[in-house]
């Protein structure tokens, strides 16, 4: 079907100083759902309009399909939007709202007709076909909007927070559909979202942006394992990833009054760039408060427990490492025996996982 | 845009059945219904004070000449006629001095002066409220609170100063001059009004409808224009009552003198008070005839639209 690209896409909205999407360089493959993640006022909707035709491209250049759409208006690009709002036309039924699109490119009635019926069987929908967007539940008017999108089966599909609007459960459910949809159709599509969770469970490749600039763009697995810097490590993954600045001997880190070997390409390129101080990088995970020591890893540290926070499956515990200045960090417990606040507890380390950033500009060192 | 579930009916007993569950709840359904009954009363009671000089006027547009003056009135024609409404129409009413254009080409002259200020206030406003609700422009908040402080002055204030302005253009006694009296004074309202219209329609689904494949202007037309088109309806009709309704500014600018296609040209208002002429008896018959003609084509349009004319004045308010 189709392939987007964008070239140093670069977007200034008139009178700001720095651009909110700035030279952007991100190659979507045909059929590939691709998210878009960052925090608030990242430039995630501003990247993803551009591709829409509905915000000035400042310099650099976008392709859908391998043409460039640079200047086009929205109609020349073939593309659909799902909208935060959703943006269904209050005046017209739902049946109207999903032709919409069909009539746009005069698409014969009868067609029309059969289109409009099959997006709705899909998105099951079809009881409220006749009604009026008002007279629709937020999940409804979800699905009208998701169905207004694919009814026209476009080149591409663009969604900017679908699901923002949903309650957990809802939003939860709809997430695997729209996976699932995406697969079935499979429609190049671009997916905006600020929840990492969502960006990590739908795309296939995840890009990371922060204050309008790119910062990695992998797949989740990539993204989790392999963190480029210190933003994506601690934006990406619930809960985030320990960051703690810490001393440097060559080999280990020290943490607390403990010494903790570290992966040895990344010790090497501390070393070669001559750190006595790095960021390390633990997720909670690779923490894990150990009943009693020993079993297998051996713990390194130990500390105290300053809050518990058991979600059920999970258990979260926030301990205190005593130091020159006291470390806090969260760790996996097993919750079926969980300790309580004040408690001093064992930490075990798995240190084959721990990530090194350079303290200076937070990049990655080693591989 | 039905309108079915609207504030306008929504009537006392809108809160399903009265079973109350404990006698606190019926003390308080009671209280309601007293309180409702209470309100319906003075509104009867205030409708009925508007309402007499309607229905004065509509049976003596049918009471023969001797029975208007009768002491007591007649409130219900003991003889009916529709004399009254024949003379309108072929006695000119100023009376052998003063020559007179008649009812039908004044009746002509406030349709057309009324629908032309129509057109334009309507198109003008409609144009300066996408701009001030879409577009983000130099002096925009400057423009629209000026509009605002043009529209806090009264109407018939603005008499004098627009009669000046117009005079020195040498337009006073013509018809234009009387539509640019009308435009200018109603611009402010339907301006805001139409704003407030544009601004409740969400940008999202003006983008929604360009990437679903239209074109700036079929977005317009296909989206934008019929939710905002109970605001074009309200500021229409406003702007037709005001032109068709005033006197004041009829009579001083365009006056009994004017001329249009060769002929003399007067709105209908000014053409009633024309019927009272101190130098012979007033024609009252005729004159209530030529009133109910005169008012009929609103009052049908009220009742007709009434529903809508509530929701377009309302729905702009609040976002939907
Ligand atoms: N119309 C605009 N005019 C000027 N600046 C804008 C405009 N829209 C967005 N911005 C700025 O551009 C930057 C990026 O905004 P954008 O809406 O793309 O962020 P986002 O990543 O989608 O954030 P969110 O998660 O809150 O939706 C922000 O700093 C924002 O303030
Ligand atoms: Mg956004």
């Amino acid at each position: 079907m189709a392939t987007v690209e964008y070239r140093h896409a670069t977007c200034t909205y008139p009178g700001m100083g720095s651009p909110a999407v700035a030279s952007l360089d991100l190659a979507v493959d045909d059929g590939e759902l691709m998210v878009l993640v960052g925090p608030s006022g990242s430039g995630k909707s501003t990247a993803l309009r551009m591709l829409a035709g509905l915000e000035m491209v400042t310099s650099g250049e976008i392709l859908i399909g391998g043409r460039v759409v640079t200047g086009a208006p929205p109609k020349a690009r073939d593309i659909a939007m799902v909208f935060q709002s959703y943006a269904l036309y209050p005046h017209l039924t739902v049946r109207d709202n999903l032709a919409f699109p069909l009539k746009q490119k005069r698409v014969p009635r009868q067609e029309r007709d059969q289109l409009v019926e099959e997006a709705a069987r899909m998105l099951e929908i079809e009881e409220m076909l006749d009604r009026r967007p008002r007279q629709l539940s937020g999940g409804q008017r979800q699905r009208v909007a998701m169905g207004r999108a694919i009814v026209r089966r476009p080149q591409v599909f663009l969604m900017d927070e679908p699901l923002s609007n949903l309650d957990a459960k809802l939003r939860v459910q709809t997430r695997a559909e729209i996976a699932a949809l995406q697969r079935r159709l499979g429609v190049t599509t671009v997916y905006v979202t600020h929840d990492q969770v969502e960006a990590m469970t739908l795309g296939q490749r995840v890009a990371v942006l922060r204050d309008g600039v790119l910062q990695q763009c992998d797949t989740p697995r990539r993204l989790y394992e392999h963190p480029c810097n210190v933003f994506v490590a601690g934006f990406v993954g619930s809960p985030a990833m320990n960051l703690d600045r810490v001393p440097f001997d060559g080999t280990a880190v020290r943490v607390g009054d403990q010494s903790v070997p570290v992966p040895g390409q990344a010790a090497a390129a501390a070393r070669r760039a001559g750190l006595t101080e790095v960021v390390l990088g633990l997720r909670p995970d690779a923490l894990v408060v150990a009943g009693d020591a020993g079993a297998d890893g051996t713990p390194h540290l130990s500390g105290v427990v300053q809050l518990v926070e058991d979600t059920g499956s999970d258990a979260w515990v926030h301990v205190e490492i005593p130091s020159r200045v006291p470390l806090r960090v969260v760790c996996r417990a097993d919750s079926r025996r969980l300790p309580t606040p004040g408690d001093a507890v064992p930490l075990a380390v798995r240190a084959a996982e721990a990530h090194l950033f350079d303290p200076a500009g937070g990049e990655r060192l080693g591989g | 845009m039905s309108g079915a579930a609207g504030p306008g009916r929504v009537t006392p007993d809108a809160g399903g059945p009265a079973v109350a569950a404990t006698p606190e709840a019926a003390a308080r359904v009671r209280r309601r219904r007293h309180g409702s009954a209470a309100a319906t009363l003075v509104l009867v009671v205030l409708a009925a004070i508007w309402f007499f000089p309607i229905y004065y006027m509509l049976i003596d547009a049918f009471k023969p000449g001797y029975d208007l003056l009768t002491y007591p009135p007649q409130l219900w024609p003991a003889h009916w006629t529709l004399s009254n409404f024949q003379e309108a129409f072929t006695v000119n009413g100023a009376g052998p001095t003063v020559p007179q254009p008649s009812f039908l080409s004044s009746l002509f002259i406030s349709v057309m002066v009324s629908l032309i200020v129509v057109v334009f206030s309507v198109g003008i406003s409609l144009f300066a409220a996408l701009a001030t609700a879409r577009f983000n422009f130099r002096g925009r908040s400057v423009m629209l609170v000026a509009l605002l402080v043009a529209y806090m002055v009264p109407f018939t204030s603005l008499l004098i100063p627009i009669f000046i302005e117009l005079n020195k253009f040498g337009m006073i006694g013509t018809v234009p001059a009387l539509i640019i009296a009308y435009v200018a004074p109603v611009l402010p309202f339907t301006v805001w009004t139409l704003r407030g219209f544009v601004a409740s329609v969400p940008v999202d689904i003006e983008e929604a409808a360009l990437t679903d494949g239209c074109s700036r202007l079929s977005a317009f037309r296909k989206v934008i224009f019929p939710l905002i088109a109970p605001g074009l309806v309200a500021t229409a009709i406003f702007a037709f009552i005001l032109a068709w309704n005033d006197f004041a500014f009829a009579n001083i600018i365009l006056g009994n003198s004017g001329s249009i296609f060769g002929g003399q040209a007067e709105t209908a208002t000014v053409w009633l008070v024309g019927l009272i002429n101190p130098s012979r008896v007033t024609p009252w018959g005729e004159l209530f005839a030529a009133s109910l003609i005169f008012t009929l084509p609103v009052m049908l349009f009220f009742l007709t639209f009434q529903r809508r004319i509530a929701a377009g004045l309302t729905a702009g308010a609040v976002k939907g």
